[in-house]
């Protein structure tokens, strides 16, 4: 069928199953907007910004599984845009970005609204494309989802330029993917899948080191199993929050510079790490010639340069966790003997008695980490929580109470404040029928405030939690401790009224003093159903513990500050 | 870190900047491309590209995954047993000796590729090496211009 580049996008949102575009309109994308006004179900998303645009696909994606999708115009749009996109490239989330060009006899020319989109968005892509033709649309589009969600998924960008979204042509979706140099390997070598299962059944001190590949893979099921089985303790890092469940007598907790003692303690003495989808980021592995010392490593990952990156690796396996772990499983079930690693689990629950992950509660001021324990113990599993950039976040991760995979959403790899409050939006598209909190700063949240309007016209009812302390709380803590208290542009006493700031744009606020004003609020909020701000006067100087410096060691964890 | 010299060829199907795709591999790591030489493999609608790189052997390798990992890139071949040649011209003034000139290029492989009124153009492939050498011997003509084309390489079997 003939039909314009416009009504191909659209037209392949349809199959492709998208049932949300969140976007922002503008001269080189509006014959794709003029298509958008006249589909009935269809359901488009205004943001208020490009930035918050991706960012709300992205939470869409990482609440649901499947691909997010955002449309921008060129030039600015584009470029506010990019944040969005490097965020979900660090995290490998699969999004599909459409962005206007020019038209195409414009480009080079230092059109108006024009920018080398392709050229920016090579570097924080899995693939990007500048469509030539409408002809070769339904390829590109087929394309593109296909690479977002495959192998290690992540955001592709296409940039189509104006006449082509205009141009008419032959409008034929691809059934299948034609790409010879694209092949994901996801099976994983069985040979080497065999040596690291009995290396694990040989293994004294094994630990089991899992990351965010395993909600990519949709893997928890198994990874539960497997430690379930072997009895083998299990860290988690910030990506892989919810891969067991926060009650789970095995897990040791978050690791890294922000991680349990339990959990450093595990890594640094293990003489085995089984790797599941981490990337050793270096907030996990701190001062990398330190890390893991006496460990052979198991390191299994669908993206071979993620393996040996960082560490050299003794069983380095590509593929897909899930097929892998179906062929590792039955082999590590033969051998495994769960007794033997009796002594080691308690020389680490040795380690949890003397520091366990704590603080101290007062009754005269609201502790953050309170809040977050309180949502917890108030919403549990019927909460999916989102998360800003800051110390709000390190507790978030070490205070509330997981249970399932995509029930956390944060920004790990690029750490972006202002994600929070627009990937929150998206989640609660995602996932209607869970209460959608996020934590977050008083810095974070004015980097998006504008999608209150968003949300309250959306109706998508999400709760921001404002841990207020008045400053920019993870820069102060480390001004605190090393930088002899010098708090240089971190103070935010000055401060809107984020109460009225949420009414004025249709939502409700709460300012928040006390214990018990806090659960009304929050029962409130929920009863109400709607777009809410709880801002929490928090004590300020709080400091997130224990901490391993910055390229410090992990067994090395500073436990308590002093002044 | 130990730092290398590798000699890498990537095949890739021709699409809408892929050479700025390889080439940012390099760049985003700070790392330099001492030649880079590429053109289409006929009858294909592929390109092959001929790299030579220099730098610490555990990101080289970082770079040949991450080559890997580019979509239209079809295969990457770490030279180890190869054939390889580089191409160089040099410009001369007139006033220089034509003979000699002429006999120190036949040494490496090339000979005078053009004579006009004011300058004497000459051509050499040889191994890298050897090029190096060859420019290094031709100083003392006094030359004006020279452009080295970058290696291609080969794998022997
Ligand atoms: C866009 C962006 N700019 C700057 C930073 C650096 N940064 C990291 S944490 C932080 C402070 C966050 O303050 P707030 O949102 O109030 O949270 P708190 O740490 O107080 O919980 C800053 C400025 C960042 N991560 N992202």
């Amino acid at each position: 069928m003939q039909m314009t580049g416009a009504q191909m996008v659209i037209e392949a949102m349809k199959l492709e199953g998208v049932d949300t575009v969140f976007g922002y309109p503008g001269g080189a994308i509006m014959n794709v907007y003029d298509e958008v006004y006249k589909q009935k179900d269809f359901r488009h998303i205004l943001t208020r910004h490009e930035q918050a645009a991706v960012h709300a696909a992205d939470g869409y994606a990482r609440a649901t599984g499947k691909v997010g999708v955002a449309f921008v115009t060129s030039g600015p749009g584009f470029t506010n845009a990019v944040t969005g996109i490097a965020t979900a490239y660090m995290d490998s989330v699969p999004l599909v970005v459409i962005s206007g060009q020019v038209p195409i006899s414009m480009i080079g020319t230092d059109a108006f609204q024009e920018i080398d989109a392709t050229g920016i968005s090579r570097s924080c892509t899995k693939h990007n494309y500048l469509v030539h033709s409408a002809k070769e649309l339904p390829r590109i589009l087929k394309e593109a989802f296909y690479l977002a969600h495959s192998g290690r998924p992540g955001p592709v960008h296409i940039d189509i330029p104006k006449d082509v979204t205009a141009e008419m042509a032959e409008f034929n979706y691809p059934t299948h993917i034609d790409l010879p140099t694209y092949k994901p390997t996801t099976r994983g070598n069985v040979r080497q899948i065999k040596k690291a299962a009995e290396a694990i059944c040989r293994a004294k001190r094994p630990v089991f080191y899992l990351g965010g590949g395993i909600i990519h893979a949709e893997a928890a099921g198994l990874v539960r199993e497997l430690v379930d089985v072997t009895q083998i303790p299990a860290v988690e890092t910030l990506m892989a929050r919810g891969t067991l469940p926060h009650d789970h007598p095995l897990l040791l907790g978050m690791v890294g510079m922000h991680g349990s003692y339990q959990a450093n303690m595990a890594m640094s003495e293990a003489d085995l790490m089984i790797a599941l989808g981490p990337r050793f980021d270096d907030r996990v592995t701190g001062k990398l010639s330190e890390f893991a010392k006496h460990a052979k490593i198991i390191h299994v990952d669908i993206d071979p340069s993620s393996i040996g990156k960082l560490v050299d690796v003794d069983y380095p396996i590509v593929g897909d966790l899930k097929e892998v772990l179906e062929v590792m499983l039955p082999k590590v079930k033969e051998c495994v003997d769960p007794d033997k690693y009796q002594a080691w689990r308690q020389i680490l629950k040795r380690y949890n008695d003397i520091h366990p992950l704590r603080y101290e509660d007062s009754d005269e001021v609201i502790k953050p980490q309170w809040v977050i324990e309180r949502t917890g113990q108030l919403l549990g599993e019927r909460a999916v929580v989102c998360t800003d950039v800051g110390q709000h976040q390190m507790w978030t991760a070490q205070f509330y109470p997981f249970s399932y995979p995509r029930q956390f959403i944060t920004s790990g790899g690029l750490g972006t404040m202002g994600f929070g409050f627009p990937a929150a939006i998206g989640a609660k598209r995602g996932v209607p029928d869970k209460t959608v909190i996020n934590f977050t700063g008083d810095g974070s949240i004015l980097m998006n405030i504008q999608e209150l309007v968003t949300a309250v016209e959306s109706r998508l009812p999400v709760i921001n939690i404002i841990l207020n302390n008045h400053y920019l709380g993870m820069v102060r803590q480390w001004q605190t401790f090393f930088y002899e208290k010098r708090y240089a542009e971190t103070d935010l006493s000055f401060q809107p009224d984020f109460v009225r700031l949420a009414e004025a744009c249709g939502g409700v606020g709460y300012r928040v003093e006390t214990k018990e004003e806090f659960d009304e609020a929050l029962q409130d909020a929920i009863d109400k159903g709607v777009v809410a701000m709880i801002d929490v006067i928090v004590d300020r100087e709080e400091n997130v513990l224990p901490m391993v410096p910055s390229g410090g060691t992990l067994y090395n964890m500073m436990l308590e500050y002093k002044d | 870190m130990k730092v290398e010299r590798r000699v890498i060829s990537v095949i890739v199907q021709n699409e809408h900047s892929v050479l700025a795709r390889i080439t940012g591999l390099f760049a985003a790591r700070g790392y330099n491309i001492e030649t880079l030489t590429v053109a289409p493999i006929p009858d294909s609608d592929m390109s092959r590209l001929t790299i030579e790189t220099r730098g610490n052997v555990r990101v080289i390798e970082q770079i040949i995954k991450q080559l890997h990992k580019l979509i239209p890139t079809y295969k990457v071949i770490e030279h180890e047993e190869m054939i390889e040649k580089e191409m160089v011209m040099m410009k001369f003034p007139i006033n220089e000796s034509l003979a000699a000139i002429q006999a120190l290029c036949q040494a490496y492989n090339g000979g005078i590729a053009n004579v006009s009124s004011q300058h004497i153009i000459t051509m050499v492939a040889d191994e890298p090496r050897r090029v190096k050498h060859f420019i290094e011997a031709a100083q003392r003509f006094h030359p004006v211009e020279i452009v080295r084309g970058g290696v291609v390489a080969m794998e022997r079997e």
